[in-house]
């Protein structure tokens, strides 16, 4: 692995305005999230979160109605100017807060991605399959059974196959949108660990509700509320007692009225 | 619990509670419920009556001395009206009725498939409701008018372009099916394509599949059980239908060598006989056979359309 400087930019969002038709949901927001750091987004629900995401690997443009405008760069290269958006969606793994596991076999939900790239080899892809679920936790409970449905897999553990999906096409970021709200929590720690041990190998956006899974993992944290920014700062001084502002306080203490 | 706790007063009562059901409301709900029993089982009936009333007029000619079942489904000599000779032999009509259906299959389910993924996946907005609306009008064409587009139209640009010696044969007759065919197999299909939920098409398009890759590895396989059952119903009204193939294929008693060759399927022999057949005659009961083995050809194909759904369930 190179070694990069820790203040290389990955994404810079500049100016970003998204509307659901009439409707303004975020107000031009600008930051940056760095390479190799874990950018932990918090905020109450319909602030924003989600739509923010969503626009960073262009799956808005699927919502009729959508209007952005600003700039979000991903290795300098505007994601609305790509000539190639397949392979900027590549470049980004996502996983949803509800499971989505498609109607496949286990195995062909995470080859699906390196399939589609064109990779073809069995030999290649059977080695990504198994990687990507024993990072996603998930190997020891499927192993015997990679051909079986994975729609037919527990809520948790549909969860989990859908971070392996999300790992399954090497993502240099990895976008995670409330992950833990269908998986217990020995599961949610199991999962953590792994964050942790991939933050050296991508960047990582992870929205949460959890405040508390923020402060554990994120470098960074960004308090999103109606669509704007209210604080983005390293997360101990997001959880210290004195935040820049003190909404941010109450938001992380719970007393956000 | 056992021990009531004083220290914490019960909760508020509401202030309106609902009254006791009254007893015209339990009996009614009885009422509708053996309603409802009734309707469901109503179609168990109705099939099996039809089949035993069709099968009641066939019955008498199984027993009847001069008959051979194996003649009737195997020899291909269909002379029902001869002096002295007279042979019910429908082979060439089973024949016919396959040959047609195979071919308008092989004709409407390319189409009928892709058009429904270009509607549910492709076109805009406003194209989508221009050919649904379309789509629906075809459906709604009675299969006489289709016949006489066959007999007409279809049979002159056939000479024409292929410079077969007649028009009206298994072409006309498979490609008219076929368009009798496209728009079930267009709207059901539609349907199943609109039933795969969109966090299957978001979650695909985030890893970065083309379109075509999430039509081909992900909403196809999600939707195959609906995609079946569009292309077994397909099949059924290729199976059943009637008039259009009488007036498009020829109408001639003959095992078909190439798509040129005329032919008569099964529902069309029916229709254009029963009306001269003496009631109660050999031949009459013949028909009714007929009827029959049609009766068994439909069952066959559902139950095999059933088996297949459910082994791909079961996996």
């Amino acid at each position: 692995m190179v070694n990069v400087p820790a203040i290389e930019k990955h994404i810079e969002v500049t100016g970003l305005r998204l509307s659901y038709g009439m409707k303004e949901v975020l107000h031009g927001i600008s930051f940056d999230i760095r390479r190799h750091e874990i950018l932990g987004v918090i905020g109450p629900a319909q602030s924003g979160k989600t739509s923010l995401l969503r626009c960073i690997n262009r799956t808005i443009e699927f919502t009729p109605g959508t209007h952005v405008s600003g700039t979000i760069t991903v290795d300098g290269e505007d994601v609305r100017k790509v000539r190639d958006v397949y392979a900027l969606r590549r470049k980004i793994g996502m996983v949803a807060p509800l499971p989505v596991g498609l109607p496949l076999s286990i195995r062909e939900n995470v080859a699906l991605a390196p399939r589609s790239a064109g990779l073809t080899r069995k030999g290649d892809l059977d080695a990504i399959v198994e990687q990507c679920l024993r990072q996603a936790a998930l190997w020891d409970e499927v192993k015997d059974r990679l051909d079986s449905l994975g729609t037919k897999l527990s809520g948790g553990q549909q969860q989990r196959l859908t971070i392996a999906r999300a790992l399954s096409h090497q993502p240099e970021i990895l976008c995670l949108d409330e992950f833990s709200i269908a998986i217990d929590p020995v599961t949610t720690m199991r999962i953590e660990e792994v964050l942790k041990e991939l933050r050296h190998h991508m960047t990582i956006i992870l929205v949460t509700n959890l405040t508390q899974q923020a402060r554990r993992l994120a470098d960074r944290t960004m308090f999103l509320w109606k669509g704007e920014i209210v604080e983005l700062d390293t997360t101990d001084v997001i959880f210290s007692a004195k935040p820049t502002d003190p909404r941010t306080r109450d938001y992380v203490e719970g007393v956000f009225g | 619990m056992t021990e009531p706790n004083s220290a914490t007063p019960a909760p508020p009562a509401f202030a309106v509670r609902a009254a006791k059901r009254a007893a015209w409301a339990v009996v009614g709900e009885k009422i509708l419920e053996a309603l409802v029993y009734l309707c469901g089982f109503s179609a168990i009936v109705f099939v099996l009556g039809i089949f035993l009333f069709v099968f009641k007029e066939a019955f008498p000619i199984l027993a009847n001395d001069n008959f051979s079942l194996t003649q009737f489904l195997f020899s291909p000599e269909w002379y029902p009206t001869s002096e002295v000779n007279k042979r019910y032999g429908v082979f060439a009509m089973i024949a016919g009725t396959c040959s047609v259906t195979v071919l308008a299959m092989v004709i409407a389910v390319p189409f009928g498939l892709g058009a429904a993924i270009y509607i549910s996946e492709f076109c805009g907005h406003k194209t989508r409701e221009i050919l649904k609306i379309v789509i629906e009008f075809l459906a709604a064409v009675p299969s006489v008018v289709w016949g006489f587009i066959g007999l007409t139209v279809m049979s002159r640009l056939i000479v024409q372009y292929t410079g077969a010696p007649v028009g009206v044969n298994m072409l006309n007759g498979g490609i008219i099916l076929a368009l009798m065919c496209v728009p079930i197999i267009v709207s059901i299909s539609e349907d199943a394509l609109k039933a795969v939920p969109d966090s299957y098409r978001e979650a695909a398009i985030a890893l970065g599949v083309t379109r075509w890759q999430l039509v081909w590895r992900v909403l196809l396989p999600a939707a195959k059980n609906g995609l079946l059952a569009a292309v077994l119903l397909g099949v059924g009204r290729g199976v059943g239908e009637t008039m259009a193939v009488l007036m498009a294929t020829g109408h001639a008693v003959h095992i078909p060598n190439s798509v040129f060759d005329s032919v008569r399927t099964l529902t069309a022999n029916i229709a254009s006989e029963l009306g001269e057949a003496p009631a109660g005659s050999d031949h009459y009961r013949v028909l009714f056979l007929i009827g029959v083995l049609l009766f068994t050809l439909t069952f066959a194909v559902n139950l095999i359309a059933d088996t297949i759904v459910r082994g791909i369930r079961r996996k």
